[in-house]
C-alpha cells in the first residue's frame, strides 16, 4: 500500500516531496488520491470493533449539563465489569436540551443515542443495554448504517422531530466523530477537496467554484465569498493573509463554538482552501477566549494535521505552504468588525476604520486579507469535493447552502439547527423547536443579535433567507434565534440590546458613541417607576420619547461601522412590531408582561399567606419579614423583584402588579 | 506587600522574545492567566520589553473586556448576559447575586472570597441561564439557586480552611 511513497520513485526533478510522508495521508498525495485507495480502506473503522464504544457529548453545553459526572458513572459502571469499553468525548449533536447525551455502539449493531444522561441514570440506561434492552424513555433514536443491523423497536434519529427537516452539511460531523483524532474526519473523506484543489484546481478557479455556489458570508455581512477572495487574489502583494473569525461576539450565537468543538478539522481544511484560494503563506484564526475548550481542540488538531503533512511547508507535495496562528480575541464585540479585528490582532484597539481600502487590498499589516467566518470556511471543503452545482441546489434564488442557527429561548428543544434556506421560520420553531413549553403563548423570535431584529407572530411564516428577512426589519446576522414567549417584556429587550450596544460601541464615531447612550438612557426612562424621578425627569421622558425616532436614524446615516449602522435595529423593530407595549410604559406605567423590576411590585395576601416560611428561605436578597406560621412582609426597599418568592408559594399568596 | 516586589515574567516574556506589537495582546493575557490581573508593575515590565509606552498598553488593555486591573476573589463568578440568559431571567439572576454578595460586577467582595464579573455570552445559549464559578459551569440557574450555590462554596472554603 506505500509503495508509491518512496521519493526516489518519482523522475520528475521539478515536484518535491517531503522525505517522509504520513502513510495516513497517502491517498491525497498527487498520483494516487483519485484512486482513494485510502488507508483506511484497508484497515476499517474501529468503532465497529468487538470492543462496545461509549461517546459522550463533551461541548461546552454538554460539559455544563453535567457530562463529567456522567463520564464518571459510566467508568466507575464498568470498573468491576470485565468489559472494558472505549470511552470518547466527542463534540454536541446539537440538541442542547437533552443533554448530557451518550452514545453507544455495541458491536454489529447500529449506535443508540440516549438524553438527559444524569450520572445517576447512566448505570440503568446500561444495565437494561446489557440485557438487550433499550431504555426508551431515554433512547432519542438510533444512527442509521452505523452498524450491521438495526435495533427493533427504535426510531431513526434522523426521523426525530429535531432532526427530519435538517439538512447538515456544515453540522455532518459534530458529535459523530472524536474531535481529537484526526483519522476519524480522514475516514470520511477528509482532506479530500484539500487534495483535489491542490492537484487539479488552480487559485483562480478555486475562487471561480466558490462563487458559482453562490456561498455568502455566514458572519452576517452576506458578501459574496468567491468574490472577496477573487479580490484578494488579483491584488499583487509579497505578503496575503487570510484569516477565520472566529469571534463569535453574538451574544445568543453559538454554532462557531460547536463546529470548532466537533469537527476542528472542517474548518482547518475550509481555511487551508481559503488561503490556496487568494495565495495566503500565513492564517489567522482569531478566537474568543472565552472558549476554552474549544481553543484546546483546535490546538490539538492544528498539531495533528501538521504531524500528518497537511499543513506547514509543501503541503502534500503541491508546493504550497501554509502555517495557521491562534489568535484569542479579547472580548470586544466590535471586533466583529473586519477592519477592527484586523488591528486588534496588530496589538492595538480593536477599532475600525473607514472603507475604502478594503481589507482584500490593504488589511492586516497593509497586506491584502480575507476575513471569513467559521461557519463559511466550514462550508468550503463540501463545495471542493462536490462542486458548486451540489452546493446551490440547496436554497432559494440569491441565499444558496444551508444556515446553522443557534436556537434558544423560551423553547421545547434548544439546540443547533441546520437547515436549507428558505425554509419557513414556524417550521424551524414549532416542528424543528417543538413550540413553547409550559402552554405559554408565542410572541416574537429575535434573530441576528444586537443588529437584528424582532419576528412577530403575523410573520412567522416567511422564508429564511438573507433578504427576506431584511423585508420585515430583521437581519440574518450570525445565526442567533432567540424565541420569546408572552413573559417577555420588548421593551425590556430593546434595553438589553441598547445597553449592550452602548457598552460595547468602541467609541471613536460620535453618532454611536454618544447616540447608544442617548437611545438607553431614554429606555431607561421608560421603564423608570414613579418611584426613582422627579418634576425634571419626567419632562425629559416624554422628550426623549419623542426624539427616538430621529435620533435612530441619525444613529444610522452617520455611524463609521457596521455596528452603529445597525446599532438602533433592535429598537426600531420592537418599535414597529410592539408599540401597544411601549405605549404602556410611557402612558400607563405598566410592564405588561410584567418583568421591567421598576414597574412591579411583589406583596404577600394576609389571607392567603400560612406562614410556611419558604419565599423567605428563597429570597436572594432578605427582603421578606415573618416567622414560620405567621403572615410574612416583603419590604419594597429591599426587593429586586426577582419572583423567586412567587415561584415557591404554594398558596398563591405572593402577587405581581 | 506583595504589590510592590516587581513581577517576576521572565518565563511568560521568553515566549515573545522580539518586541512586536503584535504580541502586545497575548503577553497580556498571559500575564493575566499567570497572575489573576494586571498590576502596575506588570504593565511596566512590559512596556520595556514590547518597547511600547505603558499608556499606550494601558490605551489596549482597558479597550478590552478581559482586561482586569484588580486581583480576583478566590472564587471568580461569571455571569453570561447573553440574549438567551437574559429572556430567561439572567438579569434576577445577576442581581440575586449582586445582593447575596454586596458587590457590583467587576468587584470582589472584602473577604476576597468572590468575585464577580459579567461575560457577553459563554456559548451554551441552550441552557441558559447559566453562571461559571471558577471554571465550574452552573446552568438553568434561578435566583432561588443563587443562595445555594453560593453556600456551597462557603462551606468549601470553610472545609477548606479547617483542614
Amino acid at each position: 500500500m506505500v509503495d508509491h511513497f518512496d521519493p526516489a520513485q518519482h523522475e520528475s526533478a521539478d515536484t518535491f516531496y517531503p522525505e517522509v510522508i504520513h502513510p495516513k495521508v497517502a491517498h491525497l498525495m498527487p498520483e494516487s488520491y483519485q484512486t482513494q485507495n485510502s488507508f483506511f480502506a484497508d484497515n476499517p473503522s474501529d468503532i465497529d470493533a468487538t470492543v462496545p464504544t461509549i461517546l459522550i457529548g463533551a461541548g461546552t453545553c454538554g460539559l455544563s449539563a453535567g457530562a463529567p459526572d456522567t463520564r464518571q458513572a459510566v467508568e466507575n459502571y464498568f470498573a468491576d465489569s470485565d468489559l472494558k469499553p472505549r470511552l470518547i468525548d466527542v463534540g454536541c449533536i446539537g440538541l442542547c436540551s437533552e443533554e448530557p447525551i451518550m452514545e453507544v455502539q455495541l458491536s454489529g449493531k447500529n449506535r443508540l443515542i440516549f438524553g438527559k444522561v444524569t450520572a445517576k441514570k447512566a448505570a440503568t440506561i446500561l444495565k437494561s443495554l446489557e440485557a438487550g434492552e433499550v431504555n426508551s424513555k431515554h433512547c432519542l433514536g438510533q444512527h442509521r448504517k452505523s452498524g450491521e443491523s438495526a435495533w427493533d423497536d427504535v426510531p431513526f434519529i434522523d426521523e426525530h422531530p429535531f432532526f427530519r427537516p435538517q439538512t447538515r452539511l456544515v453540522l455532518e460531523h459534530c458529535g459523530v466523530i472524536d474531535p481529537d483524532d484526526i483519522d476519524e474526519y480522514l475516514k470520511r473523506d477528509g482532506y479530500q477537496a484539500l487534495a483535489k484543489a491542490l492537484h487539479t484546481v488552480t487559485p483562480a478557479e478555486l475562487c471561480k467554484e466558490v462563487e458559482l455556489s453562490g456561498l455568502r458570508g455566514r458572519g452576517g455581512g452576506g458578501f459574496l465569498s468567491g468574490k472577496k477572495w477573487t479580490f484578494a487574489l488579483n491584488t499583487p502583494a509579497d505578503h496575503k493573509y487570510m484569516i477565520c473569525n472566529a469571534d463569535e461576539g453574538d451574544p445568543g450565537a453559538f454554532m462557531d463554538r460547536a463546529v470548532i468543538e466537533g469537527d476542528p478539522h472542517r474548518l482547518i481544511e475550509g481555511l487551508i482552501l481559503a488561503s490556496y484560494g487568494i495565495g495566503a503563506e500565513t492564517a489567522y484564526i482569531y478566537i474568543r477566549a472565552e472558549y476554552p475548550l474549544a481553543i484546546e481542540r483546535l490546538k490539538t488538531a492544528l498539531a495533528q494535521a501538521t504531524e500528518y503533512g497537511l499543513l506547514g511547508d509543501d503541503i502534500l507535495g503541491s508546493g504550497f505552504n501554509l502555517h495557521i496562528k491562534i489568535k484569542k480575541g479579547a472580548g470586544a464585540f466590535v471586533c466583529g468588525e473586519e477592519t477592527a479585528l484586523i488591528h486588534s490582532i496588530e496589538g492595538k484597539r480593536g477599532m475600525p476604520r473607514p472603507r475604502p481600502p478594503f481589507p482584500a487590498v490593504s488589511g492586516l499589516h497593509a497586506s491584502p486579507s480575507v476575513i471569513n467566518n467559521v461557519e463559511t470556511l466550514a462550508n468550503i471543503p463540501y463545495i471542493v469535493r462536490e462542486g458548486a452545482s451540489a452546493f446551490n441546489k440547496y436554497g432559494t434564488d440569491t441565499s444558496k447552502g444551508t444556515k446553522v442557527f443557534a436556537l434558544s429561548g423560551k423553547i421545547s428543544r434548544t439546540g443547533l439547527v441546520e437547515i436549507a434556506m428558505g425554509t419557513p421560520l414556524r417550521e424551524i420553531i414549532e416542528d424543528i423547536g417543538g413550540g413553547i413549553p409550559n402552554g405559554k403563548q408565542y410572541k416574537a423570535v429575535q434573530i441576528g443579535g444586537p443588529s437584528g431584529g424582532c419576528i412577530p407572530t403575523q410573520h412567522l411564516d416567511i422564508k429564511v433567507d438573507y433578504e427576506t428577512l431584511k423585508t420585515v426589519g430583521a437581519m440574518m446576522g450570525s445565526g442567533g434565534l432567540v424565541v420569546m414567549d408572552e413573559d417577555t417584556c420588548m421593551v425590556d429587550v430593546a434595553t438589553f440590546f441598547m445597553d449592550f450596544i452602548q457598552r460595547e460601541s468602541c467609541g471613536k464615531c460620535i453618532p454611536c458613541r454618544e447616540g447608544t447612550r442617548t437611545m438607553l438612557g431614554i429606555l431607561k426612562d421608560i421603564t423608570r417607576g414613579r418611584k426613582s424621578e422627579d418634576g425634571v425627569d419626567a419632562l425629559d421622558r416624554f422628550k426623549g420619547i419623542m426624539y427616538m425616532d430621529r435620533l435612530a436614524q441619525v444613529i444610522k446615516d452617520t455611524s463609521l461601522c457596521g455596528l452603529g449602522q445597525s446599532a438602533p435595529n433592535p429598537v426600531l423593530s420592537t418599535l414597529r412590531w410592539f408599540r401597544d407595549e411601549y405605549e404602556a410604559h410611557v402612558f400607563d406605567r405598566k410592564c405588561p408582561a410584567g418583568v421591567c423590576p421598576e414597574l412591579v411590585t411583589y406583596s404577600i395576601l394576609d389571607d392567603k399567606c400560612n406562614g410556611c416560611h419558604a419565599c423567605a428561605t428563597q429570597c436572594p436578597s432578605d427582603a421578606i419579614l415573618g416567622t414560620k406560621k405567621n403572615v410574612h412582609h416583603i419590604i419594597p426597599e429591599n426587593c429586586i423583584a426577582c419572583g423567586a418568592c412567587i415561584a415557591v408559594c404554594t398558596k398563591q399568596a405572593v402577587i405581581k402588579e | 506587600m506583595e504589590h510592590l516586589i516587581i513581577p517576576d515574567l521572565d518565563p511568560i516574556l521568553k515566549r515573545y522574545p522580539d518586541p512586536n506589537r503584535e504580541h502586545l495582546i497575548p503577553l497580556l493575557q498571559d500575564v493575566q492567566e499567570e497572575q489573576g490581573y494586571l498590576s502596575k508593575e506588570s504593565i511596566g515590565v512590559i512596556s520595556r520589553h514590547l518597547e511600547v509606552s505603558p499608556a499606550k498598553i494601558y490605551g489596549v488593555a482597558t479597550f478590552y473586556n478581559q482586561f482586569r486591573f484588580s486581583p480576583l476573589g478566590r472564587y471568580h463568578i461569571m455571569v453570561c448576559r447573553g440574549t438567551a440568559c437574559h429572556v430567561k431571567g439572567s438579569a434576577n439572576v445577576l442581581a440575586a447575586i449582586c445582593s447575596g454578595l454586596k458587590i457590583q460586577p467587576g468587584e470582589t467582595t472584602r473577604d476576597g472570597l468572590f468575585s464577580l464579573e459579567v461575560v457577553a455570552c459563554i456559548g451554551a445559549c441552550g441552557l441558559a441561564p447559566l453562571i461559571s464559578v471558577n471554571g465550574e459551569y452552573h446552568a438553568g440557574v434561578t435566583p432561588a439557586k443563587i443562595k445555594r450555590i453560593l453556600n456551597s462554596y462557603r462551606k468549601r472554603e470553610e472545609i477548606h480552611a479547617n483542614g
